[in-house]
């Protein structure tokens, strides 16, 4: 087993590293409390091919894989959380399902683009009674000659009113499965500017404050039939698969802000100085970043793994990365949630001050627990494969 | 259009420095960076290729560790690398490298070579002119900007208080400032294709018209006495007077006890 990175892993690092640093870091604080998208970043990154990492060359994306596209959120999200899952959204949650079951057609007409990052992606699946249970989808497509016509809503997608190109989920009809009746879920490739397509409600979140998160409407809107993603009915296999991949770029972003706030916090420690000592001299001060460096560690292991498999799965797709994947989220999220917690607590009061960091990441580090996949469902998809 | 860009592997400034017995940096047992001039020269380079489609080749003599630079530079956009390394081109002061340079040079066919101002660890600024002289070529030295019209250069040579405008006809050499632009961040792709990309890689025997007495440590005309890293300054004194008045007869005393006045 080798755990050292490859020479072009070193060298993606040293290149995300230096990007977030200099192009990320000095945003992350006035965006936040402004609430604003950073549009300047996100064409900085397109520029430099971020918006399309493990997309094969031929679809205008970088052709590395999955490690290297972790890495990229992971290096992001040490510095903003919102940055780190711009990406991820755009390229797990957009990308990858359209180039996974897009036709030809679909993929050179969304793919490339977005891969370039001339235009941005979202995903549209939860509902305000269909979050954890995808079965409760409201929103219904129905096909009237050459086109579908949407009707519903979709609640918190993220890039929600800037993106361009719009996965969404919707009910086409009702199947029987092992004697019950159950919707029918079909994917679908919706523009940003059709007619019926509007936005609702901007969510203030408690973190990542600078993504935009959306309400999106459909009414009446009509979309040409070719727009259907993969085949009607396999809707629901569409979002578990994008999902699987998602937790990869969550999970990533949440050791990123796991990482970023104890790196920002031994600094801190080695230069607050209480009782006359740098409070890093304090043996509780010593263990907390001991038992938080050990988790991080783990759970940047886990990540890595479960981008590793999620290679391997390119390479055959009979290789499942679905657990890999949920371990992953499931553990660099509540590490994330409990490191950045513990450095606001080291940070004494100015850790609950805006104008510090962690304050920031503690906020940003929550929604990891909850988003694509809740830890609970998480767990279900855990244990599920292992009392099969 | 055919741009050669020389390029120097050097001491990362965040990181320590380390001599061997001779005087000599230790390379081998220091973080390095690409020169801050010669990344501003290889961007230069390769504005010059999205411009005029122009051809990049990045060379660089080295350890073979310096082979990372080169790879950074592809990485970034240039087109080809060339790697000079050979133990009888270790200790080479400006002379020997510059020599070898050459030597590596003619072999390739060019318009425009364009080197950094000088390295940030020797800072002598002699090497890119010394390889004009040895080539028989124009320079250009301190350039601002570049800008190529037809078969000329014209460039801005940056002086402390004014720029000159120069044209040269190419081919010719130029040496650039950091201050020339904001270089450019290598590419996720770019990285995964240069690290297996191939790069050449010249010996001393691969050298064209160059004598050995000109090459490496013996080959130097300069050496190195004594090196040490240097001597930090203590942190200082600071004082707050309450008027210009006392602030001068502060100085004024401080002066005196020193035996300066």
């Amino acid at each position: 087993m080798d755990f050292s990175l490859s020479k072009e892993h070193e060298m993606v690092r040293t290149l995300f590293k230096e990007f977030a640093e200099k192009e990320v870091k000095p945003l992350a604080q006035e965006i936040d409390e402004q609430h604003r998208f950073p549009r300047e970043t996100v064409d900085k990154m397109a520029k430099y091919g971020f918006m399309g990492i493990p997309v094969p060359k031929e679809y205008g994306g970088q052709g590395c894989d999955t490690l290297a596209y972790a890495m990229c959120v992971e290096e992001l999200s040490k510095v903003c959380g919102t940055t780190g899952v711009i990406v991820s959204a755009h390229t797990s949650l957009c990308i990858d399902p359209i180039l996974t079951f897009g036709s030809e057609e679909q993929k050179q007409k969304y793919v490339v683009p977005l891969a370039k990052g001339e235009k941005l992606g979202a995903f549209g699946l939860t509902e305000p009674g269909a979050g954890t249970d995808a079965q409760g989808q409201q929103t219904k497509a129905v096909l009237d000659g050459d086109e579908w016509v949407l009707n519903g809503s979709k609640c918190f997608i993220t890039n929600g009113k800037e993106a361009d190109v719009y996965v969404i989920f919707a009910v086409t009809g009702k199947v029987e499965k092992r004697g019950r009746i159950m919707k029918e879920i079909s994917a679908f490739i919706v523009e940003k500017g059709t007619p019926g397509f509007t936005f609702g409600t901007k969510e203030n979140k408690m973190g990542i404050c600078a993504s935009s998160t959306y309400e999106l409407i459909f009414t009446d809107c009509r979309i040409p039939k070719e727009n259907l993603l993969g085949q009607q009915g396999k809707g629901f296999n569409i979002a578990m698969h994008t999902l699987d991949g998602g937790r990869i770029g969550i999970a990533s972003q949440a050791l990123g802000l796991a990482e970023g706030a104890l790196e920002t916090t031994i600094n801190y420690v080695k230069e607050r100085k209480q009782f006359g000592k740098a409070i890093g001299q304090f043996q509780n001060t010593q263990f907390q970043l001991a038992d938080m460096a050990t988790k991080v560690e783990a759970a940047k292991l886990l990540v890595y793994k479960a981008a590793r498999k999620k290679d391997e799965y390119k390479k055959d797709p009979k290789v499942s990365y679905s657990v890999e994947a949920a371990m992953a989220k499931l553990c660099a999220a509540e590490v994330a949630m409990e490191v950045t917690t513990k450095c606001v607590q080291l940070h004494g009061g100015y850790g609950y001050i805006k104008e510090y960091d962690v304050e920031r990441m503690m906020r940003d580090a929550k929604i990891t627990e909850i988003y694509e996949g809740t830890s609970e469902v998480q767990r279900m998809v855990i244990s599920a494969a292992l009392l099969k | 259009m055919k741009v050669v860009v020389c390029i120097k592997q050097v001491p990362d400034t965040k990181g320590g420095v380390s001599f061997n017995p001779d005087g000599t940096l230790n390379r081998a047992a220091m973080l390095a960076i690409m020169n801050p001039d010669d990344k501003a020269g290889l961007e230069a380079a390769l504005r010059l290729k999205d411009q005029y489609g122009a051809e990049v080749t990045v060379l660089t003599m080295g350890l073979p560790k310096a082979a990372d630079v080169l790879r950074e530079a592809l990485a970034m956009g240039a087109d080809k690398a060339v790697l000079v390394t050979d133990r009888v081109l270790g200790g080479a002061d400006t002379w020997a490298t510059s020599t070898t340079i050459a030597g590596a040079l003619r072999n390739l066919e060019y318009d425009l070579i364009i080197t950094g101002r000088q390295a940030i660890d020797g800072d002598t600024a002699q090497v890119g002119p010394q390889i004009a002289e040895h080539l028989g070529l124009p320079v250009i030295s301190y350039a601002q900007d570049i800008k190529v019209e037809g078969d000329k250069v014209i460039v801005e040579r940056l002086y402390d208080d004014r720029y000159h405008v120069l044209e040269a006809q190419m081919p010719c050499l130029i040496t650039a400032l950091a201050e020339l632009n904001e270089p450019r961040y290598m590419t996720p792709g770019g990285i995964f294709d240069a690290v297996n990309a191939e790069i050449t890689t010249w010996g001393r025997a691969d050298l064209k018209d160059v004598e050995d007495g000109n090459l490496g440590l013996n080959g130097s005309p300069t050496k190195i006495a004594k090196a040490s890293d240097k001597v930090r300054k203590g942190a200082g004194e600071k004082v707050t007077p309450d008027s210009p008045d006392e602030a001068v007869s502060y100085i004024i005393g401080k002066l005196d006890e020193k035996h300066v006045i």
